[in-house]
């Protein structure tokens, strides 16, 4: 095994790129979000991503899922090279989970809770409990502070907190090693957005995860991030230990988004 | 009052059931001295409610005999158009590409015809039969599903729930079957009621032209072609299964209208 787990190498993404004839691509304007970020995380390593909105997190969240194909650059976990969502070994599949921003509209709402999980146990049978799989379920709920009762429940009845919860679980149903977690606690008012850091941080400890935080809220990414890597306009600006790039950021657009963070928390 | 059309709707399916269970007729054999009978008249085999045509057939027992021709003929043709448009608009909305292509350019040539003069052409080309008219008008019915669930398909595709079963490794067709086609049952029901009016009418128009069922068969197209020649002296041939025929029609259009206003498009959930 790897001493880095993901390994993001020069990966340029772009959209609005149409392959085909000359005289449409010459009508297509070709925007870049992402162009030449190359990152690492650890085993057991949180990296905290972060910038203003547009700035490619996402982007480069959804090329290390595979849901982006990038125009160039490698994405590899434990040295294995990961293609488009679809067609990724199973193992490599399992290895690298989400979870999305909304957590409502991550949840099919005509699925219980039940069937939410239970279809992850169904596409990858290896990480299926072995024994009684109404018992493991209760557990998987009970890790992620959900009641058992739950499992019956709709997306729809759920509150945005607990959707958010059972995303999670659905992600751990699978026993991934890395979780990118695409501003996971954004939609969620600020009482649950702490609850969910924190089973985040405990999780993490308890599963072993590494985890890719993106996040346009620095005191988020604060509270759970080992390293932090900044990005503005596609671009990785700075990158190193969160203490360090939070206390004494080196980049000038960095300097200005702890200073505006600063300026927002003496305010309030 | 909104309970009507479906009273009227389950009236028809027991009417189309049953009837020709309690009414028996052949309408091969004719009985020329009961000819053109106002509804009422006693006739040499009971009574014609509903009269005779002009070779002595009683008009009731063609109506009931057609109500069961049309329903099945409906039934058939649209279940076929929406088993081929849910599965062709579904798959073209979701893996779009070159499938998607294909598709749109293909629903656009096929819409350059008039539908009726398509249908016609398919009907008129081979011999008379029930499994013949409902491909004639399962040819052009089926776009308007794929059209539809093509849609919901290219919307549903973005959501993150599909996303998120990507992520997950969910395999293709599961991902279309538990994650996008529960969202189509809705529109689809609803564009279901309406296309099977359209349907009854234009094989009810096929028939009155001659070139939809064999003359074995029992339809109202066929009825009221019969009675156009006596439209002045023998009303009742022509203007009772035409009665029967609208009043399904309208009341499949209101139960249609109902259907699209509560599971149309943009009311996914």
């Amino acid at each position: 095994m790897s001493e880095t787990l993901l390994k993001v190498r020069d990966l340029r993404v772009s959209f609005g790129r149409r392959p085909g004839p000359p005289w449409r691509r010459a009508t297509t304007r070709e925007f870049v979000a992402v162009d030449g970020v190359s990152l690492d995380v650890g085993p057991d390593e949180t990296v905290g991503l972060v910038g203003e909105s547009g700035s490619g997190k996402t982007t480069v969240a959804r090329a290390v899922v595979g849901l982006v194909r990038p125009d160039s650059g490698t994405v590899t976990v434990d040295g294995h090279r990961l293609g488009p969502v679809g067609q990724r070994p199973a193992a490599l599949q399992r290895a690298v989970q989400m979870v999305f921003q909304d957590p409502r509209s991550s949840l099919n709402p005509r699925m219980t809770v039940a069937a939410i999980v239970g279809e992850a146990w169904r596409t990858h049978p290896v990480s299926a409990p072995a024994g009684d799989r109404t018992a493991a379920l209760h557990r998987l709920l009970d890790d992620v502070g959900l009641d058992a009762s739950v499992a019956r429940q709709h997306a729809g009845e759920l509150s945005g907190g607990q959707c958010q919860r059972v995303s999670i679980a659905r992600a751990l149903a699978v026993k991934p090693r890395l979780l990118v977690c695409d501003e996971a606690v954004s939609a969620l008012d600020v009482s649950v957005q702490a609850q969910i850091l924190r089973l985040l941080v405990d999780l993490r400890a308890s599963h072993r995860l590494s985890m890719l935080f993106i996040s346009h809220d620095l005191g988020v990414v604060h509270q759970i991030a080992d390293r932090i890597a900044v990005m503005r306009s596609g671009v990785l600006v700075e990158q190193g230990p969160a203490g360090e790039v939070l206390v004494a950021p080196r980049h000038e657009y960095t300097q200005a988004l702890v200073g505006a963070a600063l300026e927002l928390n003496t305010e309030s | 009052m909104r309970r009507i059309p479906y009273l009227v709707l389950a009236l028809y399916a027991l009417v189309g059931g049953l009837g020709p269970l309690l009414i028996e007729y052949d309408p091969v054999p004719t009985s020329l001295p009961d000819r053109l009978r106002p509804p009422g008249s006693d006739v040499s085999y009971g009574t014609a409610w509903l009269g005779t045509d002009a070779l002595g057939r009683d008009v009731l027992a063609q109506v009931v005999y057609g109500a069961r021709t049309s329903v099945i003929i409906g039934i058939c043709t649209v279940a076929l158009a929406c088993l081929i448009g849910v599965a062709v608009g579904t798959a073209a909305g979701y893996f779009r590409g070159w499938l998607d292509t294909v598709l749109a350019r293909g629903i656009d040539i096929l819409l350059a015809f008039p539908a009726i003069l398509l249908t016609i052409v398919i009907a008129g080309a081979f011999e008379r039969s029930v499994l013949l008219v409902v491909t004639a008008l399962s040819a052009t019915a089926w776009i308007s599903f794929a059209r539809v669930t093509r849609g919901i398909a290219l919307s549903l595709r973005e959501r993150p729930w599909v996303d998120a079963a990507r992520v997950l490794g969910v395999p293709r067709p599961a991902i279309l079957v538990r994650h996008i086609l529960p969202f189509t049952i809705g529109p689809v029901v609803a564009l279901a009621t309406l296309e099977f009016a359209l349907v009854v009418l234009a094989e009810a128009g096929l028939s009155f032209l001659g070139i939809g069922l064999p003359n074995s068969a029992v339809s109202w197209g066929q009825t009221i072609a019969n009675g156009k020649q006596y439209l002045e002296t023998a009303w009742w041939i022509s203007a009772l299964p035409g009665i029967a025929l609208s009043v399904l029609i309208v009341n499949i259009g209101i139960l249609g209208d109902q259907l699209t206003a509560r599971y149309g498009r943009g009311h996914l959930r």
